[in-house]
């Protein structure tokens, strides 16, 4: 607790511009001696709210799988046929999130229009995994399950349409980026964070999918 | 000092609906936060008036009420239906249109940009889309009031199964379907505010804010958006559910075998309980939503009008950290008689009694704050101080009712009622109050009339006592908390006497109010003009114009040189050394030019 020291000496340090410091336990967190001369040295803002937005969807399913895990030891619980679109659909979103860190490291090595195209091919596998999800709730209601059939329906329809509404985000987001390649060279700012939320939502997939299915 | 960015906002050319309406400047949002949340104040409190009215003569005919609420009143006295809505629509206003809003929304906008010497925040875009998410929200939720059934009368926390069968109670009818959806609205708000000021406060600090050199109001706010971030989506997923089970037929929160109105339930199954720990997941942790940006207000007025440094700064943040993390393990306290096995609710006491540690380090704090100095009783300071002294009273009855076994006895009781409106509702307000009357002049260019204030501070502080002190009283001697009247039961009748004189003492606080809204609007349009640094504050935002123009800092933005709270410095020329001053190289007590360093 050095604060209340009166303003003489500077400390030399490679510190803050000098005065009297806090207390200086935070050096290193964040960059608060960055140079500030222009904008090309911050971290991008979307990169720090997308781990933000991400903390934020994770404490959303937390919730809905903690109602899950408790709801499941009711006598009532029966346990649905998992249908069989969804291996196709999750080999669909796994192709698709390769793809996008492939796309990822070919704009790293420069090469613009293999990103490009990695990126296109990606969205559109998005586009394909969502079709395919609501082509799972149709054939469900074809046999007769609905929402409110059993308490595992409700959760699957709950969690597979929370998720869904979700991946309508990402997919906005990776059309903005597919947008924003095709006007500027420079697609970081965008692409990443992106990139990290569609590869995220792929993880709450194959999580929803166990927790649905196979415990 | 040191020139770091040249491009300016301040040329910016704006029509009145992007200034004033559709802004995206976050001052413009923080006080159409504060304004919208301060009408929601009075419509909050009215319903608390009714409440008091209600409670204190329940014989007495209101023909004025009946008037204002047809459906709420017969024979010019209040439905028992009409009453729990009241009571819900208080709560609910109260905790979350209220001072969630002002205090994070409000002030946090305002706030964090200029105390970081950022121009705006990170996202400005998202954070206009944050306070209009508000409006749409309040309209669906004072909509409830003419729906049939009206509106919500589920208690602010809308247990199920009362709040999930529609015809439960006649507000469980299309109230509580709004409710939910007004809640939803709000919640997608706070979680674009709060992303908002994280990535701020990470990212657009001024060169030489450190964290360690970060004003404790901005601390918590920070600590407070990462408490939203991470607790409200727990809330809009149970919301989510309880909508599907209203009306989808799922059966989340409802069980098997009720009946209603003599017929059988179809649902089946469900667990309310479950809605309960979801409910305070997030519960527990918004009561510290509410309270940490008061006691980041307080901390700065405490210190400022003491001219002398905050205490335990390093201790302080320590505390605002521990008890943000605190917050989330502690949720099962309000279930303590929800059948949890008892060797949970121990747990849940022991993390309970915990919090009482940083909350005890930082009332101490503020005491060596205040210790030997020459205070300065501005309104602001003498509503912080209140503050301190509503924290400690209500602090001390939470000890209580952490114990699972005093708790059993006091759950749903008028003690309960006195403790949060202590320790977190009035706390919670003075810290409301004590910010609007520091950063007044900052927001707005004008000061407040001071005399007001202090008689407002003073009708305001005996008030609140003789309201909710006695209230401690009705809920060790039985009242329930949500009882319609205090002639349902025999052993309530000797409470009449004492209700009546909390329903007085009510009527008299309510009305002190109109003395700051006078004051306010008063001071706004032809309050003295304000200068740059009224109350001789070190933080950036006082060393800006009052009020600070589009883009905050002129053609450069402030470089920060020192902590926030070097006041009465030892061979100073003044009592106060601004953040932006620069250190005086290897000359010994030399006087600190004022002029330099200042961000024009």
């Amino acid at each position: 607790m050095t604060p209340t020291t009166a303003p003489t000496l500077e400390r030399k340090r490679p510190g803050p511009p000098g005065g009297p410091a806090g207390p200086g336990w935070d050096r290193g967190f964040g960059q608060p001696d960055r140079d500030r001369d222009g904008d090309a040295h911050r971290v991008p803002l979307a990169r720090i709210a997308v781990w933000l937005v991400v903390a934020t969807v994770t404490l959303l399913f937390a919730a809905f799988t903690s109602t899950y895990l408790a709801r499941r030891m009711e006598p009532d619980w029966q346990t649905l046929q998992m249908p069989g679109i969804l291996w196709l659909n999750t080999a669909v979103l796994a192709v698709s999130s390769f793809l996008l860190e492939w796309s990822r490291r070919e704009g790293l090595k420069q090469q613009l229009p293999r990103l490009r195209a990695g990126l296109i091919i990606a969205t559109v596998l998005g586009v394909v995994f969502l079709a395919g999800q609501i082509l799972a709730w149709r054939q469900l209601a074809a046999t007769g399950i609905f929402l409110a059939s059993s308490p595992h329906s409700s959760f699957f329809y709950l969690l597979t349409g929370a998720h869904g509404v979700h991946i309508l985000g990402g997919l906005i987001a990776l059309f903005y980026a597919v947008g924003k390649t095709r006007t500027t060279g420079s697609v970081e700012a965008v692409f990443e964070p992106a990139a990290t939320f569609w590869h995220f939502l792929g993880v709450l997939w194959l999580y929803l999918l166990v927790l649905l299915f196979w415990i | 000092m040191t020139v770091t960015h040249d491009h300016t906002h301040a040329e910016h050319r704006q029509s009145f609906i992007t200034r004033w309406i559709f802004s995206q400047d976050h001052k413009v949002i923080g006080i159409q936060y504060l304004m919208t949340s301060l009408l929601m104040a009075a419509i909050g409190g009215f319903l608390s008036m009714l409440i008091r009215m209600q409670l204190g003569f329940p014989t007495w005919n209101f023909y004025w009420a009946q008037w204002l609420f047809p459906g709420g009143f017969a024979d010019f006295k209040m439905k028992p239906d009409f009453y729990p809505a009241v009571v819900t629509m208080h709560g609910t206003i109260m905790v979350f249109f209220v001072l969630t809003t002002a205090l994070s929304g409000g002030f946090g906008n305002f706030l964090i940009p200029l105390t970081i010497g950022a121009r705006d925040m990170a996202f400005p875009f998202l954070n206009m889309m944050s306070y209009w998410l508000y409006p749409p929200a309040i309209v669906i939720l004072l909509i409830s009031f003419l729906v049939t059934g009206g509106a919500a009368a589920a208690g602010w926390t809308a247990y199920p199964p009362l709040s999930a069968l529609r015809n439960a109670v006649p507000g469980s009818l299309w109230g509580q379907t709004l409710w939910l959806v007004s809640l939803a609205l709000l919640i997608v708000g706070f979680l674009f505010g709060s992303l908002n000021y994280i990535t701020t406060v990470f990212n657009l600090r001024a060169r030489g804010m450190t964290m360690s050199r970060l004003p404790l109001v901005t601390w918590a706010q920070f600590l407070t958006a990462i408490l939203m971030l991470l607790s409200f989506p727990v809330l809009f997923a149970a919301v989510i559910m309880l909508l599907f089970d209203r009306h989808l037929g799922t059966s989340f929160f409802i069980p098997s075998g009720l009946v209603v109105g003599s017929q059988l339930v179809t649902h089946q199954g469900g667990n309310p309980i479950l809605w309960q720990h979801l409910f305070w997941f997030l519960g527990h942790p918004e009561v510290y939503v509410l309270i940490l940006p008061p006691m980041g207000i307080v901390s700065e007025i405490l210190s400022n009008n003491s001219r002398k440094p905050i205490f335990g700064y390093t201790f302080m943040v320590g505390s605002l950290s521990a008890i943000t993390f605190l917050s989330f393990l502690v949720w099962g306290h309000h279930m303590f008689t929800s059948g949890m096995h008892p060797l949970v609710g121990t747990a849940f006491m022991v993390t309970t009694l915990l919090i009482a540690v940083p909350s005890a380090i930082k009332v101490f704090n503020w005491l060596a704050t205040l210790w030997r100095a020459q205070i300065r009783f501005t309104s602001a300071m003498l509503f912080a101080i209140g503050f301190v002294s509503l924290f400690v009273t209500g602090g001390l009855t939470g000890v209580f009712l952490a114990s699972p076994a005093v708790d059993i006895y006091f759950q749903d009781t008028f003690f309960v009622v006195a403790h949060f409106h202590f320790v977190m509702a009035s706390a919670a307000l003075f810290g409301l109050f004590a910010g609007t009357y520091h950063w007044f002049p900052k927001m707005f260019g004008r000061m407040m009339n001071e005399r007001l204030g202090k008689i407002h501070f003073w009708l305001t502080f005996v008030g609140i006592y003789a309201t909710f002190y006695p209230m401690h009283f009705a809920g060790t001697a039985g009242m329930m908390r949500r009882i319609f009247s205090t002639t349902q039961y025999e052993f309530l009748r000797g409470l009449a006497g004492m209700n009546m004189f909390i329903s007085v003492a009510a009527f008299g606080l309510g009305i002190a109010q109109l003395i700051f809204a006078y004051n306010f609007i008063n001071s706004w349009i032809r309050g003295p003009k304000a200068d740059r640094n009224p109350w001789k504050s070190n933080t950036l935002e006082w060393q800006t114009e009052s009020p600070p123009p589009h883009g905050n800092w002129g053609a450069h933005e402030p470089t920060v040189h020192r902590w926030p709270y070097d006041y009465s410095v030892p061979g100073a020329t003044d009592d106060f050394i601004p953040q932006t001053v620069p250190a005086v190289p290897a000359v010994s007590g030399a006087a600190v030019d004022e002029s330099d360093g200042k961000p024009t």
